[in-house]
């Protein structure tokens, strides 16, 4: 059904290389995440695939063939953009039924299809409003409609919920993981939100100027990242990296500890500080905390604790959690 | 607090802007009243303004004189169809530079505006040239060929700074839902930028209804619109008073309320873009 | 941003324009530089001769030629200070809150979107005529004597009826940059003490610089044109007395038939409004980079 390749891609503008070759597999039914800073290629790439960009060199393959110069009405994929890009003067009916007229289906099929799309999407009751007249949220869900209703190969994602508020990105993720499991269909998502990539993705890919960093799993990406940058980007709060004795107490150029892998104590530990700022989020506090020679350190401890500004405590790393990077800031491994 | 206070300032200013724009408007609203009196009240000493009797003769005269309609017929069709032509001609260049623009685009835009930087006198002597041995002279035709490409650069570029407005992802969006380009153009993007279209043809429609060099200098009798017939009025004529007031209420009323219509767009049609 | 396929596309649908205007410039332009050098009057015609630099030798030596162009000079300089001192006033009048301000706004707007030949000829025979006018009749019931206006100051009158015309436009750009600055400038230079005056000189005026000095280009491109307004009052006279640099121009083509002299005249045209020409596009030109 849905079977993405990238074959040694490229993507320059004029002078300019945005993409280095690149290679990329994207199974059918996966749910794959492209999440970089930003400035990094992935909506470049997003675009490459969808053919709203030419690529420079090298093959984009769907389901085995040749997709390069398609067009992309032609290629069976429909995409959510970051506007949601809806057209403002048809009705949400219209707006879904857009890409069946387009295609000339029948006008039972049209109704038929985007009936059962709005169910899905629970946008029954808006359907002869204009996009206009709804929510962010709603909005959101008919640029998802229009896509559902052409029953793609795959579903390409840009930056969809950069434009909700917190409350309803919440939402938002759990209806389009949803989707997903009911759908079954190849997903290729944009984001520049690790928190995003981590909970709606089968597989992350992390990019970082053009070039892809690392491929895994969430759970892979957080327990082994292959350098500092998919180390630093992937989890939150990010990952503490110390450098200096610290390190060369490890004989690492440098050493990574996430802030929920550190035990803390008033008595004794390995390394020893004081508290600048303490954020209680509640069920969390995160700490701020001042190692010797200015090292600064973000500690997770539980909840409802009495720690405050200027007190001293003592930190220990957990077992096995200490990554250590080389100069290159690669994993050392062993 | 300072609410209940009579608003002195606001009434003076009132008053001052009041005055202001009545002595601006008044010479037309002279002339829509010198219209309906009879000659000799036209030019009685002192002047008469409203209590006059009310007649319809200049109407009729005007009318009935020097075939009005075929004058009247001249300006629509030439202002009307060298707009009609110019959007034509424009929408797929504006469409062009405002969603796939290049290295110079910018460059073209610019060219296209400073073409309406040449003074008309710079080509009128070829222009005239080619079109007597053409027989282009006082038709139609010409007139309308002249105007179109007169506005066009004005034309192409009100056109440009709306679609610019739209975001190009609504029209990737359609290209992604399956539209062809004529699709893409037809039914996302004119319906979205209309409010913009019409705006431009009612502004450029005005213009072209006003043009008074080729206008005049390109026709004689059967291709003469308004602004050549009321320039008949310059001899003699023009001492009949309530004739020449009502035969220029007539040519300037239609217009005059377009404008009222679309004052905003006016900015943006003629700075080229230099004031927001 | 785009791919191949949409590129060609676009340079498809943008070349009618571009070749039409291409066409239309370039063609009568090199045709009028042609005929600049010859001989050419259309009452002989197959007379025509190369004469080199004869004509610009006529027509800039021509006396008539010296009283256009301070005619024009005086024209173009007469209605900016016009257009523009009263269009700043206008502006910051119609800035005000008062009642009834769209209607007030509409009054002032009114004359730009008359036909030139009309108004010319209704400020001509029904205002400035000089026994039947308006202006006339008040000088009669004032005890003076009626002003011939165009008689004694036929340029002056013209330049009177054009400003006319275009303080509209100048007020609306006035207006349309005055509604874009920052209310809250105004409050701060308020907390700092300014008054009025100092308000208007320090803050107003000056973020009107950029707006008056688009109008004095764009006008100026307008105003060395005026051609219709000189044809249905003056016809450019008395003698030469109200012809600009368009009506000579027009005059010696299509009045003397003197096609040579009068492409001449226009290339000289052309020079003096690309002057203009070149400030204001670099003026666009640094607008559509942001």
């Amino acid at each position: 059904m849905g079977r993405i390749q990238l074959k040694n891609v490229t993507k320059r503008f004029g002078k300019l290389e945005v993409i280095p070759p690149m290679n990329l597999e994207i199974d059918e039914g996966e749910f794959v995440v492209f999440v970089g800073p930003s400035g990094c290629g992935k909506s470049t790439l997003l675009r490459m695939i969808a053919g709203l960009e030419d690529v420079t060199s090298g093959q984009v393959l769907i389901n085995g063939e040749d997709a390069t110069h398609v067009r992309p009405a032609r290629r069976g994929l429909a995409m959510v953009f970051q506007s949601y890009a809806l057209y403002p003067h048809m009705t949400v009916r219209n707006n879904i039924a857009f890409p069946l007229k387009m295609a000339k289906a029948g006008r039972e099929e049209i109704e038929k299809r985007v009936t059962s799309a709005a169910d899905i999407l629970n946008l029954s009751s808006y359907l002869d409003r204009r996009p206009g007249q709804l929510s962010g949220g709603q909005r959101q869900r008919v640029a998802i409609g229009r896509a559902i209703v052409r029953e793609p190969k795959a579903f390409l994602f840009d930056e969809p919920l950069s434009n909700l508020d917190a409350a309803l990105r919440v939402n938002m993720r759990l209806e389009i993981s949803r989707l997903h499991q009911s759908l079954g269909t190849t997903m290729i998502y944009v984001t520049h939100d690790q928190v995003e990539a981590m909970t709606m993705a089968d597989k992350i890919v992390v990019l970082n100027a053009g070039t892809v960093e690392q491929v895994g799993s969430p759970m892979e990406l957080y327990r082994n990242p292959v350098n500092m940058f998919v180390a630093g980007f992937i989890g939150s709060p990010k990952m503490n990296f110390l450098y200096g004795d610290f390190a060369a107490d490890r004989s690492a150029h440098a050493i990574g500890i996430r802030p929920e892998h550190l035990t803390l104590s008033t008595q004794s530990g390995t390394w020893k500080g004081s508290i600048g700022i303490a954020e209680h989020f509640g069920a969390d506090t995160f700490l701020h905390v001042t190692l010797k020679d200015d090292t600064q350190l973000t500690v997770r401890a539980e909840g409802e604790n009495n720690l405050g500004h200027g007190d001293i405590i003592y930190v220990t790393p957990m077992d096995g959690r200490i990554h250590h990077f080389d100069e290159n800031e690669m994993l050392r491994r062993g | 607090m300072a609410q209940k206070k009579i608003p002195y300032q606001k009434i003076a200013v009132t008053a001052f802007a009041w005055a202001v724009g009545m002595a601006i408007f008044f010479p037309i609203l002279w002339t829509f009243l010198t219209g309906f009196k009879t000659e000799a009240v036209a030019i009685a000493s002192p002047p008469v303004f409203f209590n006059f009797e009310w007649t319809l003769e200049n109407y009729d005269a005007v009318f009935e004189r020097a075939d009005y309609f075929r004058f009247f017929m001249n300006s629509v069709i030439i202002s009307v169809g060298s707009t009609v032509l110019g959007l034509l001609i424009a929408i797929p260049a504006a469409w062009a530079m405002a969603f796939v623009p290049g290295k110079q685009t910018k460059n073209i835009l610019m060219w296209m505006l400073s073409t309406k930087m040449l003074p008309p006198v710079g080509v009128l002597v070829p222009i005239y040239l080619l079109f007597r041995d053409f027989g282009m002279l006082d038709t139609r035709f010409g007139l309308l060929f002249v105007l179109t490409l007169i506005n066009l650069p004005i034309i192409v570029w009100m056109l440009y700074t709306y679609f610019r407005e739209i975001p190009v992802e609504i029209l990737e969006a359609a290209r992604m839902d399956g539209a062809p380009l004529l699709n893409e153009v037809v039914h996302i993007l004119t319906p979205m930028a209309l409010p913009g279209i019409a705006s431009t043809l009612l502004l450029n429609i005005i213009l072209a209804w006003n043009e008074a060099f080729w206008t005049i200098n390109l026709t004689t009798v059967d291709a003469a619109p308004l602004t050549a017939f009321i320039a008949s009025f310059s001899s003699p004529e023009g001492l009949f008073y309530a004739k020449l007031s009502a035969a220029s209420t007539m040519a300037i009323a239609p217009i005059l309320i377009m404008g009222w219509f679309c004052q905003k767009q006016l900015v943006r049609g003629l700075t080229f873009g230099a004031v927001k | 941003m785009a791919t191949d396929h949409s590129r060609i596309t676009a340079r498809f649908m943008i070349s009618p324009a571009v070749f039409l205007l291409l066409g239309w410039m370039i063609v009568p332009l090199s045709m009028t530089i042609y005929f600049s050098f010859l001989n050419y009057n259309l009452l002989s015609p197959g007379l025509e001769e190369w004469i080199g630099l004869t004509n610009y030798e006529f027509f800039l030596t021509d006396p008539a030629f010296f009283e256009a162009l301070a005619n024009t000079l005086q024209l173009v300089l007469g209605v900016l200070f016009l257009t523009v001192c009263g269009g700043v006033g206008l502006a910051v009048l119609l800035d005000q809150p008062m009642w009834g301000q769209g209607i007030v706004r509409i009054l002032v707007i009114a004359p730009f979107f008359i036909m030139p030949t009309v108004s010319a000829l209704v400020w001509k025979n029904m205002f400035m005529n000089p026994v039947n006018g308006l202006f006339a009749h008040l000088a009669k019931g004032l005890g003076l004597e009626a002003f011939d206006f165009f008689g004694q100051a036929p340029l002056l009158s013209i330049t009177f009826i054009v400003a006319w015309q275009w303080l509209p436009f100048a007020t609306l750009i006035f207006l349309t940059a005055l509604q874009s600055l920052d209310k809250e400038q105004i409050e701060a230079a308020k907390m700092d003490g300014a008054r009025k005056f100092n308000r208007f000189y320090h803050i107003v005026l000056p973020h009107l610089s950029r707006a008056i000095t688009v109008v004095i280009l764009i006008l100026t491109i307008f105003l060395l044109s005026i051609f219709a307004e000189i044809l249905v009052t003056t016809n450019g006279g008395p003698g030469y007395a109200s012809t600009n640099i368009t009506y000579l121009v027009y005059a010696q083509s299509l009045l003397q038939f003197d096609v040579g002299g009068g492409s001449a005249g226009g290339i000289v045209a052309v020079v003096l409004a690309n002057i203009v020409a070149v400030f204001l596009m670099r003026m666009i030109g640094k607008n559509l980079e942001n």
